[in-house]
């Protein structure tokens, strides 16, 4: 319903009144409100500014606000609601108008224009960092509504306990989760076998041993694989890891003969993490305070004892934290399980055969050219539901143990 | 009873000793590790890409006979325009046959086999070419002209006289031909600007394509998510960390900032699915959604920097603008934000550095299609940043679905691409630290 006003009033406004009329117009009454406000509030005082209760200039503020931000504020409500059709340019220029006016008439030698200015200001404030629970409020509800629409589609218990996938677009699709779930967290598993004890012994020793040149070059050489794209990681998987794996284990050793592989994505992937648990554990290995070093030391300790008895139990819940928040981006990612991964979705031990997950079934039942009402394109909407819940509930988990420890030694 | 001497290690300190020196080993092979996985990535990405940086070209004069071009002799475009790729091929097979014959290197192939180691994108570059200036048809014009992959590839190594004989776009003969017509100066190697500048190129070849459509996407993109998210981002973080009251509310939307920024960015390609396209019927595949869809991404990734800069400047600064008579809001606007600017700038160069990276959410919204007009940035028809287009990581995507082996040459020198651009973005956001950083 409102897709369809909303996209016949965009439609009739590009005949009518082009949407940047009234906000071209909105613009300039503010521009102009700035100037007459500041002249009358100077005019008002008799040329003596010591009579204002503010600045000339800060009721020039306080009027292009007040045209301002009341406009705004109904563009964003008639762009969410969409129910005012056709006259949302016209309320705009009226809405304008009428804070011009209204905030012109405002000015005298008493009136408090910058703590009224400020109050816009605070406003706007507010709305900025209210658009943070917005987003999530979209998230969610957009995933719900289509959820409910598979659902009203397909029978949910099919969806959660089927071992089947096999979408096949003329109907009669099975879309069982289980064996997307299972590509998921075998691959999330290897990944972090492989990070989380590199990623943490490169975070003890850049922190314990390492000397200050080491350390200055081996921590921005880390950092670096932070900071590339994540379909850098699936190229690198789908050219080099995944024929080398090939080629040197699994054809060899019997295993198969397909290049992306459960073991080829949790690899690649394993390595993007490392950065990830190295400098959030390295946060938390320095947060542990050096008394407690020193004093294991002092009794005899070698630094390894130290570290092993003492600095790790004490920062274990950060990393705990650390380890849940790597996994949570394991389960996440996308572009790594597409390129490297495969697409077959099949529940199986073997390490070196291809394997699907949520991630890629997503990409790929919303990227072909597909009827937006049929259950195989929803379920793509069940599976991100599905995501979003996982991942939130690990960064929740996560943030919370990762907070209250750190509250515990500052 | 015996007396140790404590300069000489008993067994169990010699155990200790050992076990001191393993530890210490498995952290040096943990960041050797790390380093020789990123050396390798990049070995792999440079060695497979930097190739496609350079690009094989032959120069060919071909005849531009008027029967064939423009029999009625009045040279109006239109009826030029007629005149399809097709007709242009078989004068392009001529011009080299030519070419070959001229330089005297005895060949038994074919005119058209002859001709077929040109790329096909060479019959449009020399019909865009008559009709930019139709006054050569009746001449003849000499142009440097694509060779196609097969051949590209022979000089860039990546295809052998044995791989050729398996393959049946190309030839072990053609290869020969082509490295004596190297030898003789007509075949050259130069740098491969059109590999920036032009559009995608079908499945066919892989030569031709180009990153330009991808490079202006996702320009528009970084535009759109600078506009939209930096004064929001910064809004939002001055109130939450100069304003906000400490009570559940401010708690809710802090606790759900930090949780945007771990949630996995497809879930973002579906909010942008459902939103802006479903429900607000905004443009499939069109850099407005997705610089909104990355914005909503970015925003919370800016957020958590731009707090942690604002705290970083002392309260004694907020408190001497207070004591000298100042509002809040003046203390913050006036002496607390500039001193934070530099943070926050860090920051957001940063966030648009994992937004121009980003492709998952891209894929959902449509930004997968292949694309060959350059948008424009502005059209009444499909309104601001409207028209369809690609990005970068998505065009490395899609290169890496097509079959053809040159493509993998494409995706790899599309990466070296996006990572100069990111490289640049980090420089400059650790210039801008390092310059302005301060220390209370």
């Amino acid at each position: 319903m409102y897709a369809t006003s909303l996209a016949q009033f965009t439609k009739d406004t590009r005949h009518m009144l082009p949407m940047y009329v009234p906000l071209l117009a909105t613009l300039l009454l503010a521009v102009a409100g700035y100037y007459f406000a500041a002249k009358r509030a100077a005019a008002s005082a008799g040329g003596d500014i010591r009579k204002l209760a503010a600045l000339p200039s800060q009721y020039g503020l306080f009027t292009a606000l007040s045209v301002i931000v009341p406009t705004l504020a109904a563009l964003i409500v008639g762009l969410g609601f969409g129910g005012l059709s056709g006259a949302l340019p016209l309320v705009l220029l009226s809405v304008a108008g009428l804070g011009f006016l209204v905030s012109l008439y405002k000015v005298s030698p008493a009136f408090r224009a910058r703590t009224h200015a400020e109050t816009w200001i605070k406003i706007i404030l507010i709305a900025a960092s209210v658009i943070a629970i917005l987003t999530t409020v979209g998230i969610v509800f957009s995933m719900l509504f289509e959820t409910r629409n598979f659902f009203s589609q397909y029978d949910w218990r099919a969806f959660f306990f089927s071992t089947e996938w096999s979408p096949n677009f003329r109907g009669n699709s099975a879309l069982g989760i289980i064996p997307l779930l299972w590509g998921t967290l075998y691959i999330s598993l290897i990944a972090l076998t492989f990070a989380v004890p590199v990623g943490l012994f490169a975070a003890i020793y850049l922190s314990e041993y390492a000397s200050r040149r080491t350390r200055s070059f081996a921590k921005p050489a880390i950092e670096i694989l932070a900071g590339i794209p994540t379909i850098v990681y699936g190229l690198f998987a789908l050219i080099t890891v995944g024929p080398f794996l090939r080629d040197y284990f699994a054809q060899p050793m019997g295993f198969g003969d397909s290049a992306s592989s459960v073991m080829t994505a949790g690899l690649v992937m394993g390595i993007m993490l490392i950065p990830f648990v190295s400098s959030l554990s390295d946060d938390i290995i320095n947060a542990v305070p050096q008394a407690m070093r020193d004093g294991s030391l002092g009794l005899g300790a070698t630094k390894s004892e130290t570290i092993r008895q003492v600095v790790i139990p004490a920062a274990l819940p950060g990393i705990v934290g650390a380890i849940l928040l790597a996994a949570s981006r394991a389960i996440g990612e996308t572009m790594i399980v597409v390129l490297g991964a495969g697409a077959a979705a099949r529940m199986s031990l073997n390490p070196f055969e291809a394997m699907t997950t949520v991630t890629v079934k997503i990409v790929s039942q919303l990227t072909g050219d597909t009827d937006f009402a049929s259950p195989e394109t929803l379920v793509a909407f069940a599976l991100g539901l599905t995501l979003f819940v996982i991942t939130l509930g690990l960064n929740v988990f996560a943030l919370y143990i990762v907070r209250k420890y750190r509250e515990q030694y500052e | 009873m015996t007396h140790k001497s404590l300069l000489i290690a008993d067994a169990r300190t010699k155990k200790r000793n050992a076990a001191e020196r393993r530890f210490k080993a498995y952290g040096l092979s943990a960041i050797v590790v790390a380093i020789l996985a990123l050396v390798m990535l990049l070995v792999s990405v440079f060695g497979t890409g930097a190739s496609a940086f350079r690009q094989t070209y032959a120069t060919v004069t071909v005849p531009l006979p008027e029967d064939k071009l423009d029999k009625s002799g009045v040279r109006d475009i239109e009826v030029m325009k007629k005149v399809t790729t097709i007709g242009y091929t078989k004068l392009l097979n001529e011009g080299f046959e030519n070419v070959v014959i001229a330089s005297g290197i005895p060949t038994g192939l074919s005119r058209k086999d002859i001709g077929g180691m040109l790329s096909k994108e060479a019959a449009a570059t020399i019909r865009d070419h008559i009709l930019a200036n139709p006054d050569l048809v009746g001449t003849e014009a000499t142009l440097d002209l694509l060779m196609n992959g097969r051949i590209d590839g022979y000089f860039k190594g990546r295809v052998t006289l044995e791989s050729a004989a398996l393959d049946s776009n190309t030839s072990p003969e053609e290869l020969a031909l082509a490295q004596a017509l190297k030898d003789a100066g007509i075949i050259h190697t130069k740098f491969n600007w059109a590999f920036l500048t032009n559009p995608d190129a079908s499945d066919q070849r892989p030569e031709a394509a180009g990153l330009g459509v991808a490079i202006l996407g996702s320009l528009y993109m970084m535009i759109v998510v600078l506009v939209t998210s930096l004064p929001i981002a910064v809004a939002a973080s001055i109130y939450l960390e100069e304003f906000a009251p400490k009570n559940r509310w401010t708690d809710l939307i802090e606790v759900n900032i930090s949780n945007l920024a771990a949630v996995p960015s497809i879930v973002y390609g579906i909010l942008g699915l459902a939103i802006f396209i479903n429900f607000m019927e905004l443009n499939q595949s069109s850099p407005l959604v997705g610089g909104l869809v990355l914005s909503l991404m970015t925003l919370p990734r800016i957020i958590i920097p731009a707090r942690a800069a604002l705290k970083s400047v002392p309260p004694s600064i907020r408190d001497a603008a207070l004591g000298v008579g100042a509002s809040k809001m003046q203390s913050v606007f006036h002496h607390v934000l500039p001193l934070a600017a530099p943070g926050i700038l860090t920051g957001v160069i940063i966030g648009l550095g994992q937004a121009l990276g980003e492709t998952a959410p891209l894929l959902l919204i449509g930004m997968v299609a292949f694309v060959r007009e350059y948008p424009a940035a502005y059209t009444p028809d499909a309104g601001l940043f409207g028209e369809a287009s690609t990005a970068l990581p998505v065009q490395v995507y899609n290169w890496t679905q097509r079959a053809d082996p040159g493509f993998v040459e494409r995706a790899s020198g599309a990466i070296i691409t996006l990572l100069i651009f990111l490289l640049v973005m980090n420089a400059v956001a650790i210039f801008l630290r390092r310059k302005f950083e301060r220390r209370w």
